[in-house]
């Protein structure tokens, strides 16, 4: 395996946050509504690895350096291990474990309708991260793992019917995404790597 | 006309959770521990009244509200069987969005509010108009210690001991014409000290607008806010001057107002404006109607521990349905939400 440190360098990090908020919970440090400050937070956490993941591509084209790709698969599963816990901490503490509450949530609401969406998306996609499925897949799996860009659009559209009273926080993030989107469009996707890779090969020419 | 507060404006249900056993068991020594405080303090000690409720930061009262204090009628609505929320929470989750989004803005941005001077325009169709400083707006009433749920539309709640008077008492020095028929409250614009309304991503139109039907404003559960927890308001909490609507999801108690006007048209409210199919007029507490977008059916009394939290079932009109259920008889709440 290539980059063992920086493998395990982001893997601490993305596990360090939810046990953090844990403990802050804990302690009392998350004000008299903790249960609801986890699941937005878990929430936010999904989209922002979603976001990360896809910025490992570009990161790659713009600079080079494979250790981007390396950590892709596993930022990928820490997006749907934050979404499964967002999940949880829903049922648990807004929820209360009422399951039929959750089958009249399921029917009425249009951003839990959109989230769930969302949630199967990404699990699919966790469920075929394997070796194993990319090689039964074969090329079925590029255009499987294509549906990312959706579950980017369902989490963004997840938290926009959220919003209350101000789309700034929301506006960053959504532009973000756009942004990773357009790098993806193919007549920009070629500009990128002219960017930087051009820059050391005029410089061997001079 | 005169509406008669039965003593029993107290909830009923005594159905209570064991976890809010617990916490009233804890309030109960609170209680106990500020009892034994303040007989140990002579009558006239102001920091008797800031010891009634434990943990209370002291404020800086203007000398208007000091005055006033000591002549306040305390417990004059109550609440059975239910723990007063501690006033860390009730300071620091708050929804207050001219100071941002999120519920610990309010109390990290609020410190910027300048209370003082304060002047409140009363206009519209009233017989006295004017501009008045809230030390001479204040001078008629009788202070009042107000024990109210707070349910929040948000679905969570707080039981919070206000200090204020009637609005009633406040309609008759202003002499409404025969033309009122509503009566529309405005908070502070002042984009200087308020970084929500300098922000341009804001939703909504400030300022702030909210409103009453008159006969809704003259019931003597409806007031007007200027303390809580035996002190001023703090900022964050809508200081100076600000209204509680009990009966009401909490948005409709709008803070720090600056214009109180008596209207023939029912006003167009700010969260009405941002989604009228969300945010009624009326906004009365009921569990039968929920937000489009969650149930209003449970609430959690906060605070909500992570492993014990608080849900509880939401009552008709906050529980105070045998106060205020006569002013809607004959309204389909359904669509008067």
């Amino acid at each position: 395996m290539r980059y063992p440190l920086w493998r395990l360098g982001v893997f601490i990090v993305a596990a360090i946050w939810p046990l953090f908020w844990l403990y802050q919970a804990w302690a009392s440090a998350l004000g008299p509504d903790p249960g609801k400050v986890l699941v937005d937070r878990l929430g936010l956490g999904t989209l922002i690895f979603l976001l990360i993941t896809l910025s490992m591509t570009p990161l790659q084209k713009l600079t080079g350096w494979a250790g981007w790709i390396a950590v892709r698969r596993q930022l990928g599963l820490w997006c749907f291990a934050y979404v499964v816990l967002h999940l949880s901490a829903y049922a648990v503490f807004i929820l209360g474990l009422d399951w039929s509450q959750l089958g009249v949530e399921l029917r009425k609401r249009p951003y839990i309708i959109v989230g769930s969406l969302g949630f199967l998306g990404l699990l699919a996609l966790a469920v075929t991260s394997n070796r194993y499925s990319q090689r039964r897949l074969g090329s079925r799996w590029k255009k499987l793992h294509r549906l990312v860009y959706l579950i980017l659009g369902l989490g963004l559209l997840h938290m926009l019917w959220i919003v209350r009273a101000d789309l700034k926080e929301w506006a960053i993030y959504a532009s973000i995404g756009a942004l990773l989107l357009l790098l993806r469009v193919p007549p920009v996707t070629r500009r990128i790597p002219r960017l930087l890779v051009k820059k050391p090969s005029s410089a061997t020419k001079a | 006309m005169l509406i008669k507060v039965p003593k029993s404006s107290d909830c009923k249900e005594s159905d209570v959770t064991p976890e809010s056993l617990y916490i009233s068991r804890r309030s109960l020594l609170g209680g106990v521990i500020a009892g034994l405080a303040a007989s140990a303090l002579p009558r006239w000690a102001s920091a008797e009244d800031a010891g009634r409720y434990p943990d209370v930061e002291p404020g800086k009262a203007p000398p208007w509200f000091a005055q006033k204090l000591p002549e306040t009628k305390w417990q004059a609505v109550n609440v059975k069987d239910e723990a007063i929320t501690p006033f860390k929470d009730a300071t620091h989750y708050n929804n207050f969005y001219e100071f941002g989004a999120d519920k610990g803005d309010p109390a990290a941005n609020a410190g910027a509010l300048k209370t003082e001077p304060w002047s409140v325009v009363v206009d519209g169709e009233v017989g006295k108009p004017g501009r008045y400083a809230l030390e001479d707006f204040m001078k008629p009433y009788q202070l009042e210690e107000r024990i109210y749920r707070l349910r929040c539309v948000e679905a969570w709640s707080m039981v919070i001991p206000w200090i204020g008077f009637p609005i009633s008492e406040l309609l008759k020095q202003v002499e409404p014409t025969s033309k009122a028929k509503y009566i529309r409250f405005e908070t502070l614009q002042d984009p200087k000290s308020m970084p929500g309304q300098r922000s341009g991503f804001a939703l909504i139109d400030w300022p702030y607008v909210e409103g009453l039907r008159l006969d809704e404003a003259m019931h003597p559960l409806a007031i007007m806010a200027v303390g809580m927890y035996g002190r001023e308001l703090p900022n964050q909490n809508g200081a100076p001057l600000r209204l509680v609507v009990p009966w009401k999801y909490g948005f409709k108690s709008i803070k720090s107002i600056v214009r109180i006007s008596l209207v023939e048209q029912q006003p167009k409210t700010t969260w009405q404006s941002i989604a009228a199919n969300e945010y009624g007029f009326y906004a009365n507490v009921n569990p039968t109607v929920d937000h489009p977008r969650w149930t209003q059916a449970r609430e959690r009394r906060l605070p909500s521990g992570l492993f014990s939290p608080n849900v509880r079932e939401t009552q008709m009109f906050n529980g105070y349905a045998d106060e205020v259920a006569s002013l809607y008889t004959g309204l389909d709440l359904r669509k008067n939400y």
